[in-house]
């Protein structure tokens, strides 16, 4: 056998786990997704027929509906996103331009704002419902210590989600930090001494230096922000009474919805479609961010 | 060889900073460190607060203070002795060390393979894997949860390590990454070994595997971290408290009617604490890991 030959074999042989792992543990199981989407599939039943688009066209009912709860937890997870991904990035890009220019304590800052990321979601989720609980919370108690109005916070279903949202992007935050201190690194210094010799101000210099060459981390950090956001379930199930996404369905997320048709109510046709749905958003932002890096590269 | 490890593009350039204005410069500085520091406080305020609460005794829980004004340790002894944490802690710790030995192993193979060998079907393969990326795992939880009930092999898979860690015993990412690594392995070393008829394996575990160390650590604590904090699926592939891994268990707490919040934040506090230590030691590496690959935990 020559050696080329000999290497195929190998390689075959070397990729044989890896390839049966993805067929059996990735690709089937999305195909199986699709598939029960356009069944009534209820694993309690004797029989799973086959009903076409009937979920879909279930799913577009309740989003005509004036209130439902998929039609709630799409709005709640549109909401989260707008109101995130931009709160998040900006405050992490004013932190990483900030820590980019000192350098004593600069570690120290660093693993600040890095600890939230490493933190398991759950038992974070439960330290902040902790103190956002009226009366014995930690922020109404300085609320009071400051004669300012207590706060229903997580009871209340305007504040619920603002509430849920702060803590995702609480803990998202030392992420975009890491990467943009990453992105920055990698700016050439001429860059800045030119704007210095041309007597640019630091708004001019981060306006036309920092922020285009920053662009490529910008958009890397947007569409992955952007997913975990689309994805989000966690903080929900653990901050709100019984995981239920109240109060009023004020808080629930598509993933929540998904957890729960498929999990309590076992409507699992209806659950995978709305599955399919968010494969769907995400395939979609991949396709542009793909486009925009591809431009990029021309 | 001109090795592409995290450390090595990631160095501290002292030429990246900005350079200095002389002129209202300080102020700037001061602004500064005076914004870093409520953020950081920020940051770190709710783990004390989770800590000194776990040392307050029950009847200060719905007091007003920030500290305990009698620390104890009776909510830990309480947490150990008296629910199943110590299980879920063994569960978590089971589940996330096979995930990330089979981890390392099968993804820096199937990355040496992408990095340094030509077979007919290469490309589609590898893109296969890479698509497999998209799609979430939100998913694939429920075809996972009828294959656990009705699996190839075995009884059934709910309620057992394997039905916890299968979905992250091979990674795409860590293919992906290790692949990068792999690439920078000299093909004249690996011609070597096989002149001095050094084993195809071999080669892979004595020439590739040590020169790509660095990268495989970096995966590995990830995959870790990532798998200790794991939650959706892990609520799903177990329904017995003694299986639970410890998101799980710290999540089902309360089920009854009344939060113990001073238990609930015992638990938390053990959950997170160690993982920070290790952090707070390895902080260097896993940031410039981070930077490098943008895996997320």
């Amino acid at each position: 056998m020559t050696l080329a030959r000999k290497k195929v074999v190998w390689a075959y042989i070397f990729l044989a786990i890896p390839i049966v792992f993805f067929a059996y543990i990735r690709i089937y199981p999305a195909l199986f997704a699709f598939q029960m989407s356009l069944h009534d599939y209820n694993p309690l039943a004797v029989e799973q027929p086959y009903v076409g688009l009937d979920n879909y066209e279930q799913l577009v009912k309740e989003l005509n509906k004036r209130k439902s709860p998929t039609k709630a937890a799409f709005q709640n997870t549109a909401n989260y996103l707008l109101l995130g991904v931009p709160i998040q990035l900006c405050l992490a890009l004013m932190i990483s331009l900030m820590l980019n220019e000192i350098r004593f304590m600069s570690t120290f800052y660093r693993i600040m704002f890095f600890l939230p990321f490493v933190t398991s979601t759950i038992a974070i989720a439960w330290v902040f419902r902790m103190l956002y609980q009226p009366r014995f919370g930690l922020i109404n108690v300085m609320l009071q210590l400051v004669s300012l109005p207590q706060q229903p916070f997580l009871n209340n279903p305007r504040q619920a989600l603002p509430s849920v949202l702060s803590l995702v992007v609480w803990q998202g935050m030392g992420f975009a930090v890491i990467i943009f201190l990453a992105g920055l690194k990698q700016i050439p210094r001429t860059y800045y001494e030119a704007a210095e010799v041309d007597g640019a101000s630091r708004w001019h210099t981060f306006r036309f230096i920092t922020l285009p060459l920053l662009n490529p981390t910008i958009v890397f950090l947007l569409v992955l922000q952007t997913i975990s956001f689309l994805r989000m379930f966690a903080p929900v199930l653990a901050m709100t009474e019984q995981g239920r996404g109240g109060p009023l369905d004020s808080t629930t997320t598509v993933v929540l919805r998904v957890y729960r048709e498929a999990f309590t109510s076992f409507n699992m046709g209806y659950a995978s479609s709305l599955t399919v749905v968010l494969f769907a958003f995400i395939l979609v932002i991949t396709i542009i961010q793909l486009r925009v890096t591809a431009r990029r590269i021309n | 060889m001109e090795s592409i490890t995290p450390s090595n593009l990631f160095k501290e350039r002292s030429d990246s900073r900005a350079v200095g204005r002389g002129r209202g410069e300080w102020k700037y500085r001061a602004f500064s460190y005076l914004v870093l520091t409520v953020c950081a406080l920020t940051m770190v305020v709710p783990f004390i607060w989770m800590l000194s609460t776990s040392l307050k005794p029950e009847k200060e829980i719905l007091r007003r203070n920030f500290f305990p004004n009698q620390a104890t340790v009776d909510n830990y002894s309480e947490v150990i002795t008296e629910t199943n944490l110590p299980l879920w802690y063994k569960n978590s710790f089971i589940v996330a060390v096979f995930s990330t030995i089979s981890v390392a192993f099968f993804d820096s193979l199937a990355g040496y393979v992408f990095a340094k060998y030509n077979f007919p079907g290469k490309r589609p393969i590898f893109i296969i894997f890479l698509t497999s990326l998209m799609v979430p795992t939100e998913m694939l939880i429920i075809p996972w949860f009828i294959m656990s009930s009705n699996p190839p092999i075995g009884g059934t898979w709910v309620d057992t390590y394997w039905g916890i860690a299968f979905p992250g015993v091979i990674t795409a990412s860590g293919i992906f990454l290790m692949r990068q690594f792999m690439q920078g392995v000299p093909d004249e070393l690996l011609d070597a070994g096989r002149i001095d008829g050094v084993s195809e394996f071999g080669l892979y575990w004595r020439v590739a595997v040590p020169l790509s160390l660095p990268a495989i650590g970096a995966l590995c604590i990830f995959n870790f971290l990532g798998n200790w904090n794991a939650f959706i699926w892990p609520l799903i592939a177990t329904s017995k408290s003694e299986m639970f891994t410890l998101p799980v268990g710290i999540q089902l707490f309360s089920s009854e009617a009344q939060t113990p919040w001073n238990l609930i934040m015992t638990g938390a506090s053990l959950s997170v604490v160690p993982l920070l230590i290790v952090v707070i030691i390895f902080q260097r590496y896993i940031i410039e890991g981070i930077a490098l690959t943008g895996l997320k935990g």
